[in-house]
């Protein structure tokens, strides 16, 4: 106990030597939180188009105005040329182009099916995919004003959302983001500290000295795990005050399996660092294990159920993607440890699994 | 002034290669990397878990259920009893979304009457949940139209033929455009983490000093410290980019060598933003920290996931800035669109006068810091 609080001791002044990395590490939640709360955005309007109405008639201008009023698309240009459409297109100044040609509003009129070209970017699929959408709806909704058939709705349909009724991405971003915040501390404070250790040869110092191996591993998690847990409340608080996300479940539940889960991450931290023995390539690895997983795998914007089988096999090893899940359903569904035993269970496993494995791997030889 | 830093140079690879770790880190990882992001980062809302609760039973209850799997954006996969069962299917995140069939459906289709439909989603990923709402207002609004013709016994009329084109990438597979995206984060993370760290080691470990006292000028260590991980960018370039034409089928439309002299400028000034964090950091950990402190914004504010159209103006403003937003124009313009330098070369200017920019006042840094 003695040996574990001096271990202790000792990484906090190391810390406290550094203040660039400890400001970084207290802002790093700040930064996350304000990009994805102010700066990104998945909804997709505004899509620009051009227009080339070769017709110029009344018809096919409330064609162009029933895009214009649809709030996604935003005419930027007119062009006499449909070839013009190519150089607009290929140069990124357009998504989408509308080519009406001259015989629009009197094939209209003669009631034969009027051609309309509409031209979207694919390399973006799914941006593409959102406009190729509007544009149904769009087309539709003008045929069918042509069409002069009044359609009272014939199925009444009531759509209700739960947990998230008016379905505010911050509202899943916040709980995702404190699962990331989590990762990539832990990951990467921890990974480095027994690296640099060996680069340093402060390691062999260490090792002559009576210190058991969980006592040293103990003591140089500890302090990190305290950093990871102001970092939580600093989200935490955040995601509360700034962005007005409540959680619904209790704060102390959330806080406590986020202490797990921050073990679990740390514990892999030092066992990176204990097999790394140098920083550079125990960094490496942190960001192949703990941060890229944590943001790609875990579910957080990405949809675990539309990944390729393997890659759904991988996520299973991800931590973070039971934390997601914990998180997501205290803040949203205000869910309560009975069922989230499943996931609770497996992070437990996890923390001790790698606490196991950094004691077994953390060798007293010097090579 | 050249035999001075070849010699570097040839340090520095020696330190490279002695270590594997080091070696699976500079050509596995990216590659690794490569294969699990390239299909996990996929925006597209597929087979959604359904619950479907048929109080009805009728052909009119079934064949929406048909309609709903033969869309693709639906998976039925129970068929629970009871309302009761199916807010636990909810619950318990075994379905996203629950259709609730009124008991009187048919019956009121066949009268003219309101049939009523209830959906229950799951909000929690609300923008899994947004996509599916859409799927289902529009499968709805073509089965109530399905029906109406039917009960007035007339074709529907077709007004509007819409041709719709898809350039470029006309079965909308997302992987194609993401790939390239992926290709140039990795790139960013090894320029950026490698150049930034070992300068800052060799400063740690207290080398620098010796290298500090031989005959070596600071541009000549600078330029010896940072071509070898020039070198290892663009042969992890080259790489990813044949694993992602050959796995991911990501075509190639343009010419090859545009691409390559884009990957050589973006590298350059990748390199040299590392070239000036590692000004800034003392330890390797703050190296580390800082690094990530960047890449992180870089990455999210590129263009790379989420459009850059989409965010507030003062923020598309800062994204001009941002080396890796140029690098994604070249490489998906070049390997989706064919484009050729009369519409890339704002970009190639813009990552040119950020590369000179970053180079000069990171080498008069480094010079001070030596």
């Amino acid at each position: 106990m003695n040996r574990t609080i001096a271990i202790m001791k000792k990484e906090i002044i190391q810390i406290l030597r550094d203040p660039l990395s400890l400001i970084i590490a207290f802002l790093m939640p700040v930064l996350l939180l304000f990009i994805f709360g102010y700066a990104i955005s998945l909804d997709i309007n505004n899509i620009s188009t051009i227009v080339c109405d070769k017709d110029k008639s009344s018809q096919s201008r409330a064609f162009i105005s029933e895009f214009n009023k649809s709030g996604y698309f935003t005419v930027i240009d007119y062009i006499d040329n449909y070839k013009d459409a190519d150089i607009f297109i290929d140069s990124n100044k357009a998504k989408a182009a509308i080519l009406i040609p001259e015989d629009f509003s009197e094939n209209i009129n003669k009631k034969i099916p009027a051609a309309v070209e509409i031209i979207v970017d694919g390399s973006d699929a799914n941006t593409a995919n959102i406009a190729i959408g509007y544009i149904k709806g769009v087309t539709a909704l003008f045929s069918e004003s042509l069409g002069g058939i009044k359609k009272t709705p014939l199925i009444d349909v009531s759509t209700r959302v739960w947990f998230n009724p008016e379905l505010k991405s911050r509202n899943f971003i916040v709980p995702g983001l404190i699962v990331i915040v989590m990762a990539v501390i832990s990951g990467f404070l921890t990974s480095l500290t027994m690296a640099r250790e060996w680069e340093r040869g402060t390691l062999e110092q260490l090792i002559s000295t009576p210190v058991k191996n969980h006592e040293l591993i103990l003591g140089k998690i500890i302090p990190y795990f305290v950093i990871g847990f102001i970092d939580v409340l600093l989200a935490l608080f955040m995601g509360v005050v700034v962005f007005g996300v409540a959680v619904k479940g209790s704060v102390i539940l959330l806080l406590g399996l986020s202490s797990i889960f921050l073990f679990g991450g740390l514990g892999l931290g030092m066992v990176i660092s204990i097999a790394a023995k140098s920083q550079l390539v125990a960094n490496q690895i942190a960001l192949v294990a703990t941060f890229l997983p944590a943001f790609l795998l875990s579910g957080f914007m990405f949809s675990i159920d539309n990944m390729p089988r393997f890659v759904q096999a991988v996520t299973y090893f991800v931590p973070a993607r039971y934390f997601m899940v914990i998180s997501k359903s205290i803040f949203l569904k205000g869910s309560g440890l009975n069922v989230l035993l499943w996931e609770t269970f497996l992070l437990t496993i996890f923390a001790a699994a790698v606490f196991i494995i950094a004691n077994k791997k953390f060798k007293r030889t010097v090579e | 002034m050249f035999e001075r830093i070849l010699s570097i140079i040839k340090k520095e690879f020696i330190q490279v290669f002695r270590d594997n770790r080091m070696k699976a880190v500079i050509f596995i990882a990216p590659l690794f990397q490569l294969l699990i992001f390239g299909y996990a980062v996929n925006m597209d809302v597929k087979h959604i878990s359904t619950a479907f609760y048929d109080m009805n039973k009728t052909y009119e209850s079934r064949s929406l259920a048909s309609d709903m799997t033969a869309s693709g954006y639906f998976n039925i996969k129970y068929y629970p009893a009871s309302y009761e069962e199916t807010s636990q299917l909810i619950d318990q995140r075994k379905v996203i979304c629950a259709v609730c069939v009124d008991k009187s459906f048919s019956k009121d289709i066949k009268k003219g009457a309101r049939a009523k439909l209830m959906f229950i989603f799951d909000g929690t990923d609300s923008n899994t949940t947004m996509i599916a709402v859409s799927y289902i207002q529009s499968i709805i609004a073509k089965y109530s139209a399905d029906i109406t013709f039917k009960n007035i016994k007339q074709p529907p009329p077709a007004p509007l033929d819409v041709r719709l084109r898809t350039w470029y990438n006309p079965n909308l597979i997302t992987s194609i455009y993401n790939v390239p995206g992926v290709m140039a984060m990795l790139i960013m993370i090894v320029c950026l983490l490698l150049t930034a760290m070992a300068i800052v080691r060799e400063r740690e470990i207290g080398t620098m000093e010796q290298i500090m006292v031989s005959p070596i000028k600071p541009l000549e260590l600078i330029l010896g410290k940072t071509t070898p991980f020039a070198i290892i960018a663009l042969f992890d370039m080259l790489l990813v980019a044949v694993v992602g034409v050959n796995v991911f089928h990501v075509p190639i439309r343009g010419q090859f060598y545009i691409l390559f002299l884009g990957a050589c400028v973006y590298i350059a000034s990748a390199i040299s933003l590392g070239l000036f964090l590692s000004t800034i950091a003392k330890t390797q950990q703050q190296a580390m920290m800082s690094t990530f402190i960047i890449m992180l914004p870089a990455i999210l504010l590129s263009g790379f996931v989420f459009p850059i159209e989409n965010m507030p103006q003062w923020v598309q403003y800062i994204t001009y800035l941002n080396p890796l937003r140029y690098f994604l124009v070249i490489i998906r313009g070049v390997f989706l669109k064919g484009n050729g330098f009369d519409i890339l070369w704002p970009q190639f200017a813009a990552l040119i006068v950020m590369g000179t920019a970053l180079l000069t006042l990171s080498s008069l840094r480094f010079k001070k810091h030596i």
